[in-house]
């Protein structure tokens, strides 16, 4: 299987005390552990998504618990409120125990 | 007891509280466990119905990509934020869908994600203020052509 390929959205700039949108999107099947294969009946084992974190400068802002009924490529959108210059970081946690990352920098004016 | 379904009792405005005396679920034990989810969840708080906002489509073509975007008014301070959302779904094979995780610097109490749905049925999101209080809001989505693969 091709490798979780990450993304985010981050504002690069906001002004202080500023509530942002943070957008992201992950590629991943999603395999939900409920579906057989074609060909030998026999049930695709679980492979997902099941846990996602966002901090900001370390302090937690966002976490999310994800179960086999999220749609493949998960998509989150969620809020953060901006009080200085920092870097949000972004975790998803697969269930064969692959950490993904992505780092974004938003300035403040 | 065990006569009444489990949507029935939904539907009634005391339905918690008569699935709360219930004392045995094991009916239901190898299907959708929502309603222990939620009992778990509440934790025996009160569980008021509206403010939280459960915004999905009406009719949802492909059960596969159904877009879901749960919000509720907080000042999301120390004092007074919402801690978490959780988000079930009352006819697919397992009941969580997923359960976000606040703090007072998400500012909001508002999240976005696309869940898998089976087939037509209620998806029912109940939020949890730092107190303990919890709100809940249902809707029902019908659904076209049904996610979670065969």
């Amino acid at each position: 299987m091709a490798r979780s390929r990450p993304r985010v959205k981050v504002p690069k700039k906001a002004e202080k005390g500023e509530i942002v949108t943070l957008k992201t999107l992950i590629s991943h099947r999603m395999e939900s552990g409920h579906r057989k294969d074609k060909k030998t009946g026999n049930r695709i084992p679980r492979k997902i998504i099941n846990k996602f974190e966002c901090t900001f400068n370390g302090d937690p802002v966002f976490k999310c618990d994800l179960e086999p009924a999220v749609a493949a490529n998960p998509y989150l959108k969620f809020t953060a409120k901006v009080e200085r210059a920092g870097e949000f970081l972004f975790k998803w946690y697969d269930d064969d125990s692959s950490i993904y990352e992505k780092k974004a920098k938003i300035q403040v004016s | 007891m065990r006569d009444i379904s489990r949507r029935q009792l939904l539907l009634s405005t005391s339905g918690f509280a008569v699935l709360a005396s219930i004392p045995s679920k094991k009916l239901f034990a190898a299907t959708n466990q929502y309603q222990q989810q939620i009992d778990q969840f509440v934790g025996g708080n009160k569980l008021s119905e509206g403010q939280l906002e459960l915004d999905l489509p009406e009719i949802a073509e492909n059960g596969n990509l159904v877009p879901l975007n749960v919000s509720i008014d907080s000042p999301m301070t120390d004092e007074d934020h919402i801690t978490s959302i959780m988000v079930v779904a009352a006819g697919n094979p397992l009941g969580g869908v997923a359960t976000f995780h606040f703090s007072p610097l998400s500012g909001e109490a508002s999240a976005s994600i696309r869940m898998r749905l089976a087939r037509t049925q209620d998806v029912i999101a109940i939020a949890k203020r730092n107190d303990g209080s919890c709100f809940l809001a249902k809707k029902t989505v019908k659904v076209t052509i049904g996610g979670c693969g065969g």
